[in-house]
């Protein structure tokens, strides 16, 4: 294992070279530009044997990864924000073909005000696309889920695509140490992809990307989703032969002082750390708070979900996107998943860090005193709450 | 004619389309080691429907705007898998996937040269879904969307010059061809094929409903597209205009665009509209000029 210290984007880069993706088509935009500049420079030093194509918009990369996975081949790109929403079209199309496309995402706000920081607006709002989704919340993260991300959707019983949401700077663009796994070590993890069912082989000839009529849509649809209910085992079982080969584990959810904790907040990415921080003060306080992260958020894990929260009076969904005229999407996803479950705790719902504001451990003290009332009253005060908003602003916006 | 057809009869296309017409030219020129991208289109529609397919060569869809896009994953794919060497490789795309929407993505396939034969089959409207105006919909046609009102009689605009606008981007071999020359389309395709670097046919194909014609009109009425120098015959290799070679060129005195209008229904509304008719015919007698047919 050689220890190097690198941002968030190249341990991706690093992640798609060690995985030996043998097409890459990308196209640059902040703050994941560092993944297609890392990828060309691997390939013109001959370090890689890939198809890099630098081809001229997001779109047309997932249009060409998708011809390239047609042809049974490994292939990866990465983009972000706008990137991400320019290719929406295509990444229904990716899964329901069901080509094992790889995508690290930089997690960045959307336009308007256009903004190129931190948020989960952009995967938030593909969610519904067909791909796995995980979330890292280190660089370490960053390289061991791509690779991941590459075993279980090569996978047989899965055959769908994965993105990799990475924070907007705090990851893409931030130093940390990282263990980079050896390359024999990942050979043996991750052989050479061999598509299982179809590739475009004049030998073979064979229809892909048909038109299907009402009588036969459904049933392909149906087929994706068993898939993705499939791609929770695989997962597991992913992460355990990925701890035996690399001795780090990783869980789809994981709790954090969750045991005896009344109040526990859920999240994504990397406010994770920053949030731990703010607990072990809580704790000191006598205040028996906890956290979740989401590693994994396609397919929904609601048993492992369930299983760390279902004892606290209250959860607190904590998410940097928002579905205008609703709420969180996680917290619609968590309180949808419990709505059935005979003892569900009470689910408050908090919004931070849109468009890279600034999360500080004392905002999840904030939280707390918010969710404070509701939980001493056993009633939801508020069910969403905007967290370190200029007060001033919001009073001028209620005016008009 | 070939052994083999490599684009199966029974499909749903109309009887007398001419875009099916050219497809099976076009494939039965490239024989069995073809692999096709299809934009989405009346082409994908007729031939996909689940689970019947009329190709009998290996062929993905994927959208609409993109045919040129995945079909340079797939190039790089066959790189990568090693299989790249002998496989003739076509992107397909009517001329809204292409004049249109697709632009940008042709325009990055043939920038960055990738060894594909991008064909739009023009047939000058949005047909697939039921005749709207394109950027290839000639001045005076009426379409859905360009409809032949009481004050605006049909399209406004000229058609878009695709083919030089492809050429400009300086690729090995560019042409345009016509359902009723299959000789002429056949060469084309095999040329085509035989560049080392993208290349790029425009095919005319008549559509019966859009262009309200009888069925068993649509070669008789692509011809008269030429013989009338409406659409011009030509082949290029590079970008020195210079060197464009007209392939077919028209009878002597050229037929009158009257000749060829009066036949669609999607020009009725100009037969009695004298000064549109020369307004028509001045434009393709001075497009005939700059291409040194006249």
């Amino acid at each position: 294992m050689v220890k190097e210290v690198i941002k968030g984007n190249f341990a991706t880069a690093v992640a798609a070279k060690l995985a030996r993706a043998e097409v890459i088509p990308a196209y640059p935009i902040t703050p994941s530009t560092l993944f297609p500049e890392q990828i060309s420079e691997f390939v013109n030093n001959g370090e890689m044997k890939c198809e890099y194509i630098p081809v001229e918009s997001e779109h047309s990369a997932m249009s060409a990864c998708i011809g390239a996975a047609a042809c049974g081949v490994r292939t990866c790109t990465a983009t972000s924000s706008q990137g991400l929403a320019l290719m929406h079209e295509m990444l229904f199309i990716a899964s329901g073909m069901r080509l094992p496309i790889v995508m690290p995402v930089a997690n960045r706000a959307l336009s308007a005000p256009i903004n190129i920081w931190g948020d989960h607006s952009d995967t938030m709002a593909e969610r519904d696309v067909g791909w796995l989704h995980f979330y890292a919340q280190t660089n370490q993260e960053c390289i061991d889920l791509t690779l991941v991300a590459f075993k279980v959707s090569e996978n047989k019983k899965v055959l769908l695509p994965s993105m990799i949401g990475l924070d907007a700077f705090v990851l893409t663009h931030t130093m940390e140490p990282v263990d980079v796994p050896e390359q024999d070590k990942v050979d043996a993890f991750l052989p050479k992809y061999e598509s299982p069912y179809c590739w475009l082989d004049p030998a073979r000839p064979m229809t892909i990307g048909s038109f299907a009529t009402p009588e036969y849509y459904m049933e392909f649809k149906l087929a994706e989703e068993m898939a993705m209910e499939r791609s929770s085992a695989v997962i597991d079982e992913v992460f355990e032969d990925f701890e035996k080969r690399f001795g780090r584990k990783y869980q789809k959810v994981v709790g954090y002082k969750t045991e005896d904790a009344d109040v526990i907040m859920v999240m994504i990415g990397s406010m994770f750390g920053t949030a731990k921080a703010a607990v072990d003060n809580l704790r000191k306080k006598g205040i028996k708070a906890g956290l979740v992260k989401m590693t994994v958020y396609r397919p929904f894990p609601t048993k492992e979900l369930y299983a760390l929260v279902k004892s606290a009076k209250v959860v607190a969904i904590v998410e940097r996107a928002y579905s205008y005229g609703h709420g969180g999407p996680l917290f619609a996803d968590v309180s949808g998943a419990f709505y059935n479950m005979e003892k569900k705790p009470m689910m408050l719902n908090y919004i931070i860090g849109l468009g890279g504001r600034d999360i500080v451990p004392k905002d999840f003290e904030t939280i707390y005193d918010k969710v404070k009332p509701s939980m001493e009253t056993g009633k939801a005060r508020m069910r969403v709450e905007w967290i370190n908003v200029n007060e001033e602003a919001v009073k001028e916006a209620e005016g008009l | 004619m070939a052994d083999k057809e490599y684009f199966a009869s029974g499909h749903r296309g109309c009887a007398g389309c001419g875009m099916a017409s050219a497809v099976r030219t076009i494939l039965n020129a490239a024989g069995p080691n073809t692999i096709v991208a299809n934009a989405t289109g009346c082409l994908e529609v007729m031939t996909t429907g689940y689970p019947e397919s009329a190709w009998e060569v290996p062929w993905i869809h994927a959208a609409f705007e993109n045919a040129a896009a995945v079909a340079s994953g797939v190039e790089a794919g066959l790189k990568a898998r090693g299989r790249r060497e002998g496989v003739n490789l076509f992107a397909f795309a009517g001329d809204g996937g292409t004049f249109d929407i697709g632009i940008q993505a042709l325009s990055g396939m043939l920038e960055r040269g990738h060894k594909i034969c991008y064909v739009c089959y023009d047939n000058e409207a949005y047909m697939n879904t039921g005749i709207q105006r394109s950027a290839s919909t000639p001045f005076g046609a009426s379409t859905t969307t360009s409809p032949a009102g009481s004050v605006i009689p049909g399209k406004t605009q000229r058609k878009k010059p695709i083919a030089a606008i492809v050429a400009a981007h300086d690729i090995p071999y560019t042409a345009t061809a016509n359902i009723a020359y299959p000789l002429d389309l056949e060469k084309k395709v095999k040329k085509a094929l035989s560049v080392d670097g993208p290349s790029f046919i425009q095919v005319m194909c008549p559509c019966v409903p859009g262009w309200g014609i009888p069925s068993e009109k649509s070669m008789e009425i692509a011809r008269l597209a030429i013989e009338t120098g409406v659409f011009i015959l030509w082949d290029l290799e590079g970008a020195d205009f210079k060197n464009i070679k007209i392939t077919k060129l028209p009878p002597k005195p050229r037929k009158p665009v009257l000749d060829y209008l009066k036949v669609q229904s999607r020009f009725k509304h100009l037969v009695d509209k004298p000064d549109l008719i020369e307004k028509i015919q001045k434009e393709v007698d001075e497009k005939c000029k700059m291409y040194g047919i006249d």
